[in-house]
């Protein structure tokens, strides 16, 4: 008995050294470690990363978005300007413009950071970290903003008015629309570009769904679109909860230039709600199977437990007179 | 013409075994198949292995049922249909995952089990020679398995290991057209690797265990100490009640028995696996799907083939391909390069003892170098280690020649 215990110590030990060589030591060593900056978005990373010009630029711009965010907003004068100016873009129906699709802001207040808010509305570009795209800011699909909420306290009015007025109970569905389904499909989640897949019907004598079609066809030009203006179409995101790891995937959505320099996703700038809420979506759709796993394995690991202990017994019974 | 009892009512004992001799096979198979009493646990793992060859079957066979073969079905079929759509289609699935990746930790545990025992020796050569053969035919089954989900890691896997069929600087390009079918990894590929994974191979597989398990029959298994039994006397001793002097077991019901309760161990470790702890066997790059226009950063196989894999890698191409073709046959030679007339547990053959480790050390030293981006320090280490497998071979004839007599 002792001996078979030793036999079964050298047989574990030689199995762990062999699974921490292949899987936590060398996924160590291939993937480049990038620390998170806990959602706190105040430009300490665009500025270091930054070439040597663009440093005073990113300095001065994120020193500006810190005085703006000390000011009081109006809410009241933010949603004037909201309605006049905004809304005019971000709305139900908007279209493509300039390669993207404006998202909806219901829910804006709650899944995105107030200082990147503000970031975003004082330069677009820069707030979301892909200036190296452009050789004027203002070219940016959103560029226009910059000349239509200028001043600091306009800007602090309509991000107050976005905080407090668009700012509801938020699913992990509509968090991933808003935040991220403008760029990426997720076809797990029956979401395209463009929203969700509406529901079409074929025609029973021809097995034809013209309609279909005619979505598929609109899915195809908002792809074309996108591909033209980001270089290439923005990855389906179904299952890539299991294709990156968490961390990845954290540090990746707060500043995408950290893990993957040059790229032309912008950074999205999700709050700690946000990113909880999309991470939730691309789990759900990513590996489903999850609450059927922790309800059903107890029950089966509870079964092959008596199965063993029966076996031991059977076992002395067998080997009872045999020494 | 046998003798048939014209009074024995159908499917009545005396008719079996008229037809079947039912008696003389439960004997010959079971009941007096003896098997050493002097044994440890690391004897139920050709049982354990052929459970879970038995689990991969079964879960095979309901994945089958939903898996589409088609390069743009393939991926959606295994990650949305299976994962989302079929009733339990995740649990079979991550079976089928960790029982693929789980059966090779088994068959190297009993691959060194027979290695340091010596049980490829003095009659068990053919045991050890199918069992390799198992190995092979495993392997491939593993590697076309591993085309089916067709993602990233199926389609650059299937690349590189097809590209070795060029043979380096023979440029056998035409022969890596013609085992895919295409110029690149594409339908007909993943057709002919589908067939390969679902029918013939495990038709092929079944054969060699079934020659396999014939094969250990007249040699019997070996035991803790290399004695050689005299079987007869063993087990007349044991069917006159003289259980504590005889050497032998029965296999049925008392090796049995021990099996299962290791087999009852084996199921909760398998299972904690396949419930809470799957990610090692199904590698992250492989959920991006297939792409031809994008290589990965990094390509790599499967735990259990790194360590060819590595030997392959340290070498410029001709000499990296004629180190990895030596290090595909050289276990099959095993019972032949080792010359010494001991069937002995390694720990009681000296030099022999520290060959066995050395080797286990450094396949594990070369499964890590496998994996990690072939760069600065890890390359050399690897390239060491390479050496050093091939170092081992050559010297395993010297020193068991030189081995005394035990």
């Amino acid at each position: 008995m002792n001996k078979e215990l030793k036999i079964l110590g050298i047989v574990v030990i030689f199995t762990l050294i062999l699974y921490w060589g292949v899987e936590p030591f060398a996924h160590s060593q291939m993937h480049k470690h990038v620390e998170g900056h806990g959602l706190i978005y105040d430009g300490k990373a665009d500025i270091e990363e930054a070439s040597k010009d663009k440093k005073e630029v990113k300095k001065k711009f994120w020193a500006d978005v810190k005085k703006i965010a000390s000011l009081k907003g109006d809410v009241a004068s933010g949603e004037t300007i909201f309605n006049s100016t905004c809304a005019s873009c971000h709305m139900k129906g908007a279209s493509n413009m300039g390669g993207v699709t404006p998202p909806s802001l219901d829910h804006a207040g709650a899944i995105y950071d107030k200082n990147f808010l503000i970031a975003l509305i004082k330069n677009p570009a820069m707030a979301t970290n892909v200036d190296h795209k452009y050789k004027d800011t203002a070219t940016h699909p959103m560029g226009a903003v910059m000349s239509m909420v200028s001043s600091d306290q306009d800007i602090a009015n309509v991000v107050a008015y976005i905080k407090a007025k668009k700012a509801g109970e938020v699913t992990p569905k509509e968090a991933f629309i808003e935040a991220c389904s403008r760029c990426h499909a997720n076809r797990y989640g029956k979401l395209t570009q463009l929203g969700e897949i509406p529901k079409t019907k074929s025609n029973i004598k021809t097995g034809q769904d013209i309609d279909k079609m005619k979505y598929d066809q609109k899915v195809a030009e908002e792809q074309n679109a996108l591909a033209d203006y980001l270089g290439k179409l923005p990855p389906d995101l179904s299952i890539i909860y299991r294709a990156r790891s968490e961390h990845f995937l954290e540090t990746f959505i707060e500043n995408p230039q950290s893990q993957l320099p040059g790229t032309a996703m912008p950074r999205t700038g999700l709050d700690k709600e946000g990113l909880e809420k999309v991470m939730a979506y691309l789990e759900e759709t990513g590996d489903p199977s999850k609450p059927a796993r922790d309800a059903l394995g107890p029950w089966v690991l509870a079964f092959f437990v008596i199965f063993t202990i029966l076996a031991y017994l059977w076992k002395q019974s067998q080997w009872r007179d045999l020494h | 013409m046998a003798h048939f009892d014209e009074n024995a009512k159908p499917f009545s004992h005396q008719w079996l075994n008229d037809r079947l001799a039912i008696d003389t096979l439960k004997r010959v198979l079971s009941t007096e198949y003896w098997i050493p009493k002097n044994i440890n646990f690391l004897w139920a793992m050709g049982m354990v292995l052929a459970a879970t060859f038995g689990i991969l079957l079964i879960s095979g066979i309901f994945l089958l049922m939903y898996y589409q073969p088609n390069t743009k079905l393939a991926f959606d079929s295994v990650n949305y249909t299976i994962m989302t759509e079929v009733g339990y289609g995740w649990l079979w699935r991550h079976i089928h995952g960790v029982g693929a990746s789980v059966v090779f930790l088994i068959i190297y545990i009993h691959m060194f089990t027979g290695i340091y025992y010596g049980s490829y020796k003095r009659g068990r050569e053919l045991i050890w020679l199918s069992g390799m053969l198992l190995f092979v035919l495993f392997s491939a089954e593993a590697f076309s398995g591993y085309m089916l989900p067709w993602g990233q890691m199926s389609y650059w896997a299937g690349m590189v290991i097809t590209n070795l069929f060029s043979g380096g600087s023979l440029h056998a390009d035409g022969l890596v057209e013609w085992i895919r079918g295409d110029y690149v990894p594409g339908q007909a590929f993943l057709g002919r690797f589908f067939m390969l994974h679902v029918l013939l191979m495990p038709l092929v597989i079944i054969g060699a265990i079934v020659f396999h398990f014939g094969t250990l029959r007249l040699p019997h298994v070996n035991n803790q100490d290399g004695e050689e039994i005299d079987f007869e006397e063993s087990a007349r001793l044991y069917k006159e009640g003289k259980k504590a002097e005889s050497k032998v077991i029965p296999f049925n019901p008392v090796f049995l028995s021990k099996d299962v309760f290791v087999m009852g161990i084996y199921f909760i470790f398998f299972f904690y696996l396949v419930f809470y702890h799957f990610e090692f066997a199904m590698d992250p790059v492989n959920f991006d799907p297939a792409n031809g226009l994008k290589t990965p950063t990094h390509i790599y196989p499967e735990w259990y083939f790194l360590w060819s894999y590595e030997i392959l890698r340290p070498f410029p191409t001709d000499p990296g391909l004629i180190a990895f073709g030596f290090a595909q046959v050289i276990f099959f030679l095993l019972p032949f390069l080792d010359r010494s007339p001991n069937v002995a547990p390694a720990s009681r053959r000296g030099a022999f003892k520290v060959w066995f480790w050395l080797l286990l050390i450094d396949m594990i030293v070369l499964t890590f170098m496998g994996k990690l981006p072939p760069q600065g320090i890890w390359s050399t280490i690897g390239l060491v280690a390479a050496l050093l497998f091939f170092a081992l071979w050559i010297a395993l004839p010297i020193i068991t020649k030189l081995e005394k007599k035990l």
